[in-house]
């Protein structure tokens, strides 16, 4: 599966698409293939503050728990409700299947994220088998 | 670069090679490079896998786990001495489950204990222990007139589990598997190997056979891709590591250094039924009648989660009230009964089936109730 263009991640494997000051956030192809089956997604309650680099909540596999890390800062103003009864469209659809929206503290946080490209690269390189 | 010291060799099964192959994520499982699970895109993952050998077949490289051989005139004495079940019982071609104890009554692990022939007996052990176990039991069977042998290198391990494992092993195999009981062996050509041990044995609390053919890479995938091909019109998938788990769990099949360990005795894991105070002197069996006598402070119990939350291993263990009162051994969803499930250690007061207790969970805690363990028992046949 290619990484969409449209945009930006992080080297803890979320994705974060912008429109102006709202943005989407999810979790890539490459994290849900290193999960395996997901079985649970907790997310941040509405209206709450998420900071760039902090956890906003939790994914949890069969066999794993793993912290999710906000791309960037801002007030969450939806969540993925259906994530609590279907977590493993996850699994199906890594890139379709979001996590949260947030208003944007600061838009210019995503500059520093990672291209598609890159990202492509660097799971490349990390996966390295 | 970061200097480190010189970290031990991961070890590799002969079927490594096969693993990488198919695509299996691996893990470091006690020093030995292991599939945890294979591909979805070939139809795997914890949960296919799970369910795989729940309703069909899945196989498992199981050749990480060791073998101890000891014959002789006093092998049975030697046996009897270390190991807490009554092998005095087994007939020829009989197979029990049975525990190594320390003399405080904790464990050195867990076995199954084969009587091959007369005077011929088969532990076999867990990976993690392996070097401990042997010479725990070259050590404490020095009196005694019998070998003990280190088998552990010289198989290739593969478990066949399933209600359709019969069906897939018996293409392969001129032995008559149907007149194999479960808990007993037999010897046959597998895949044109003669005289392989069969067991009727498994650690998925699921129908199923562990074959033992020579460690050898290309012995060992050859009889792989056999396995898989004969198993192919009943839906047959590899398992990793992950679905052994999960199976072994719903079943209350316990794990070495989780429901059992060199600080847990055999009253409080529960396994009083594989432990015969009435044979003669065994290695543990004092401090057993001692612990016995003084009642246990903490028991294995099963928990269910009744609120949204996944218990898992080490997590604490609360009374309503926030108390901490015990510790999950294993946690984790359970695939076939889509429950989040765990195993903990909780005072005997908070036994009884239907006591409420919370698990903590990233600092909160979350409802979970004591429920009837094993959580999963397979379907008896009627045949």
């Amino acid at each position: 599966m290619g990484y969409p263009s449209d945009r930006k991640y992080t080297k803890q494997h979320e994705w974060i698409q912008a429109s102006g000051t709202t943005a989407t956030v999810g979790i890539t192809d490459h994290a849900q293939e290193e999960l395996g089956d997901i079985v649970f997604v907790e997310l941040p309650k509405l209206g709450a503050e998420v900071t760039a680099g902090k956890t906003f909540g939790s994914v949890e596999s069969v066999k794993a728990v793993s912290d999710l890390y906000a791309p960037a800062s801002g007030t969450v103003t939806e969540v993925n409700a259906d994530l609590a009864t279907s977590p493993e469209n996850v699994n199906k659809d890594p890139h379709g299947s979001w996590m949260m929206k947030i208003t944007l503290k600061n838009p210019g946080e995503l500059d520093g994220l990672l291209s598609s490209a890159d990202y492509d690269k660097f799971v490349t390189e990390e996966g390295g088998h | 670069m970061t200097p480190m010291e010189a970290t031990a060799a991961v070890r590799k099964t002969a079927l490594n090679a096969i693993h990488r192959r198919m695509g299996a994520k691996m893990v470091d499982f006690n020093g030995w490079d292991m599939p945890v699970e294979y591909p979805a895109a070939i139809g795997c993952g914890i949960i296919n896998e799970h369910m795989a050998v729940r309703t069909g077949v899945g196989i498992f490289d199981v050749s990480h786990m060791g073998d101890i051989r000891l014959a002789g005139p006093q092998a049975l004495a030697a046996v009897q001495h270390i190991s807490m079940n009554d092998a005095a019982r087994l007939a020829v071609g009989q197979a029990q489950y049975s525990a190594l104890l320390y003399p405080q009554a904790t464990f050195v692990d867990d076995v199954i204990v084969h009587r091959l022939g007369e005077d011929e007996y088969l532990l076999v052990i867990n990976a993690g222990t392996r070097e401990k176990d042997f010479d725990w039991v070259r050590d404490n069977t020095r009196q005694f007139d019998c070998s003990v042998e280190n088998l552990s290198d010289d198989f290739t391990q593969i478990a066949i589990q399933g209600p359709k494992g019969v069906d897939v092993l018996q293409k392969l195999t001129d032995a008559n598997l149907g007149a194999v009981k479960f808990y007993w062996v037999t010897r046959g050509s597998v895949c044109g190997l003669k005289n392989i041990l069969i067991a009727r044995t498994g650690y998925t609390a699921e129908d199923g056979f562990e074959i033992y053919i020579p460690s050898d890479e290309t012995i060992g995938a050859r009889v792989w891709n056999e396995i898989l091909s004969a198993g192919r019109e009943f839906g047959i998938v590899p398992c990793g590591l992950g679905a052994r788990n999960t199976l072994r769990l719903e079943g209350k099949l316990p794990l070495y250094g989780h429901e059992i360990s060199d600080t847990i005795n055999v009253w409080e894991a529960g396994l009083d039924r594989f432990c015969k105070m009435e044979k003669a002197e065994f290695i543990g069996r004092a401090t057993l009648e001692k612990a016995k006598a003084e009642g246990v402070k903490r028991t294995l119990v099963g928990l269910e989660m009744t609120e949204r939350g996944i218990a898992r291993d080490s997590y604490k263990v609360l009374d309503v009230a926030g108390r901490e009162i015990g510790y999950v051994t294993s946690g984790s969803p359970s695939p076939f009964l889509k429950k989040n499930i765990a195993l903990a250690y909780v005072p005997p007061e908070f036994v009884p089936v239907g006591t409420a207790v919370k698990v903590e969970i990233r600092g909160q805690g979350v409802g979970a109730q004591v429920v009837p363990a094993p959580f999963y028992k397979r379907p008896k046949k009627s045949s």
